[in-house]
């Protein structure tokens, strides 16, 4: 394997092709050509304006709630014992999840484009929520795709995207997850490539969705950065935050990546144990592949076939990742590790029984490494695990695997 | 210019003045050998083209039917490997008929493009067309190709605007597919009108031939669009009669070979009336 050069700074890319060194790209279907380079170069226009930033800047204070708080886990830390764990509370975000984030970015974005209808894909439905939710606000019919396996799962999602008047379409391709659900709404643009608008939820597909998701979830880490410095007087020794496709993560590394002595660990879902096919840690053990409009590390068999993957959690359901990660993972940067469905479940009642937060699955995950971390540093170190998004919509989920029906 | 088999069969079709017969179908649906003697017959009922269409897990620009045969395929064994064996298969009894790959990059990507294009050539590959690869991605695969003596045959579509029309162009080779609207495989077929100016509109821009597919079912389409078209491509329709052949559990419930047969020498009389009717 060929170790990319390290670069002076990690935080430069992607490049002209929207390339992350061998990752990213534009792996799409020609009708879809025009609107990506469309969408680039409105999307060039945009992040440079100061009127679309000003917009933007009121909407995530007065409509979804930021700055979100960094907030100190003492209960946690103290029942580990060893660092000091912060949580940055994305789940106190309206919507629940830092998904909102992104969802504000790209909706003032497509009104800019004077797009007339949005479509989404949708794991945990944290992202079709918040999909439907900026819809509704800025009064766009809105279409939601989402497994069907995922609609069962996540049916407080599914009636909620209802209620704001979404059209939620389950897909009940191979497992009916994340990644049919995507395929679906690829298909959908497709056809509909005049008036629609398609509002990818993670940092992941074609150029300039990578980049783009990045720079709208970026908040979280830029905040972040500035209040540990509030709170504590210096930069936290290790950064946690769980990888699906990879946007709540990569919010909160990007702003910390030259910082070299801060360790930056992402969390994938391990499901059953990393030995069989249920898990979807595509950086553990996927190799580099192309789907989705970009190439990143995928699970597939050796014909190239993708795999469906496995996890408990919804939003962490799927076999890609985005490809930024797939870089930061190759340079060495960022250390990813996996984490297995029964670990997340054990983090997510330890969680809720010692700090009062019901943590999404997702978050859980990256809890479930705080977990295994914490007690081997110092009572003078300070941890940061991005707590991505509120747990209610999982509870049935959890009670399940109790052995309750609720 | 090129001097592949679709050059030369291109050519001659121009030479007897009739459109060319593009034929789709999915390697491996239902299974290796049914799929073989599919492809056998389809140069005698009046195929001139094969498209011969690689099976991947999750193919974003096609339609229920050609997903189905594509898992159809791959539960049945097959793999890129074997397509390629199929091809191979088939040149040992026909030397003339051009076969085109069609599909996506990430099998060719994981096999490795070099000892891909390798084993296409002495597999008797003609062209490649690979949905997911526009112009900008270039350097994976159709430079290569291109440098392996194998057409890459690109797609333009109604999206492709008079400006981005010389990008699509540039490095293609064989002929030109043009989509001829925005969607994925074996939806409706498009306004007659509209696709001849969008053939006259693509052709003010180069010599290949323009081939014309997505939509088109029956042969009195076939007729239709072969009139201002320098081919037809036909594939929804093929893997249908494939897939009413196919029981729910895999089992084959009549001759899927006797059923593309009809279907492809209907198809076949409709693009030879194209021309005459054109001249009507």
């Amino acid at each position: 394997m060929n170790q990319p050069a390290m670069p002076n700074s990690f935080r430069t890319g992607p490049d002209e092709q929207g390339m992350f060194g061998i990752f990213g790209g534009r792996f799409v279907a020609e009708t879809l050509m025009p609107l990506i380079l469309e969408l680039e170069q409105h999307w060039n226009e945009a992040k440079d304006d100061p009127e679309f930033k000003a917009e933007l800047s009121a909407l995530s204070t007065f409509y979804a709630g930021r700055p979100s708080k960094l907030y100190f886990a003492e209960g946690l830390a103290r029942h580990l014992g060893g660092a000091k764990i912060y949580f940055k509370r994305e789940d106190l975000n309206h919507t629940g999840s830092h998904k909102i984030n992104n969802c504000l970015g790209q909706i003032l974005l497509a009104k800019r484009m004077g797009k007339k209808r949005i479509i989404a894909e949708t794991g945990a439905g944290q992202h079709g929520v918040a999909s439907a939710t900026v819809a509704a606000r800025f009064g766009y019919p809105c279409v939601v795709y989402m497994g069907a396996t995922d609609v069962a799962r996540q049916s407080p999602n599914v009636f909620r995207m209802k209620l704001l008047g979404a059209e939620v379409r389950p897909v009940s391709a191979g497992h009916g997850t994340l990644k049919d659900a995507m395929n679906e709404a690829l298909r959908d643009w497709v056809t509909n490539v005049e008036d629609t608008y398609y509002l990818i939820g993670t940092a992941a597909g074609p150029h300039p969705y990578p980049e783009m998701v990045r720079e709208f979830q970026s908040v979280i880490g830029t905040e972040a950065r500035q209040q540990i410095v509030e709170q504590e007087g210096r930069l936290p020794d290790v950064i946690i935050a769980a990888v699906g496709g990879g946007s709540n993560a990569i919010g909160l590394f990007h702003p910390f990546l030259d910082d070299k002595d801060v360790r930056i660990v992402g969390v994938e879902a391990g499901g059953h144990g990393l030995d069989g096919i249920e898990h979807c840690a595509s950086m553990n053990a996927g190799k580099p592949g192309v789907l989705h409009g970009n190439r990143t590390y995928l699970l597939q068999n050796d014909d190239g076939q993708i795999l469906d993957g496995h996890s408990i959690s919804a939003g962490l359901d799927y076999p890609g990742v985005g490809p930024e990660h797939s870089w930061l993972r190759d340079t060495g940067r960022v250390e990813y590790v996996p984490i297995l469905d029964n670990e997340a479940l054990e983090a997510f009642q330890l969680c809720t029984r010692t700090e009062g937060i019901i943590p999404a699955l997702e978050s859980a995950h990256a809890i479930a490494q705080a977990v295994k971390m914490a007690p081997t540093m110092g009572k003078d170190q300070v941890m940061i695990v991005n707590l991505s998004g509120r747990g209610d919509k999982d509870v049935h989920t959890v009670a399940k695997t109790m052995g309750m029906e609720i | 210019m090129t001097d592949t088999r679709i050059d030369r069969r291109m050519a001659k079709l121009k030479a007897e003045s009739r459109p060319a017969l593009v034929t789709y179908f999915m390697g491996g649906d239902p299974d290796f050998d049914t799929s073989l003697s599919i492809m056998r017959a389809l140069p005698q009922a009046g195929a001139d083209i094969i498209e011969l269409g690689m099976p991947f897990s999750d193919p974003m620009a096609d339609g229920p039917a050609i997903q189905a045969a594509g898992l159809r395929a791959l539960k049945g064994g097959q793999t890129l490997k074997k397509t390629l064996a199929m091809a191979a298969a088939f040149r040992k009894t026909d030397d003339d008929t051009p076969i085109v790959l069609m599909g996506y990059y990430n099998p060719i990507y994981i096999y490795g493009v070099e000892r891909f294009l390798a084993d296409a050539k002495t597999s008797g590959i003609d062209g490649l067309i690979v949905v997911d690869l526009p112009p900008e991605m270039d350097e994976e695969l159709c430079i290569p190709a291109i440098r392996a003596g194998i057409n890459f045959i690109r797609l333009a579509t109604p999206t492709t605007d008079d400006k981005r029309l010389p990008t699509v162009l540039k490095n293609t080779s064989g002929f030109v597919y043009y989509v001829s609207m925005t969607g994925i495989t074996g939806s409706a077929l498009a306004d007659t009108d509209r696709v001849a100016a969008a053939v006259t509109r693509i052709k003010g821009h180069t010599d290949l031939p323009v081939c014309v597919g997505f939509g088109v079912k029956s042969a009195e389409q076939a007729r239709t669009i072969g009139a201002c078209a320098d081919g037809v491509v036909v594939g929804t329709a093929i893997v249908n009669a494939v897939a009413d052949v196919v029981g729910a559990k895999g089992e084959i419930t009549a001759d899927p070979v006797g059923a593309v047969t009809t279907l492809v020498s209907g198809l076949a009389e409709g693009v030879r009336a194209a021309r005459l009717a054109a001249a009507e």
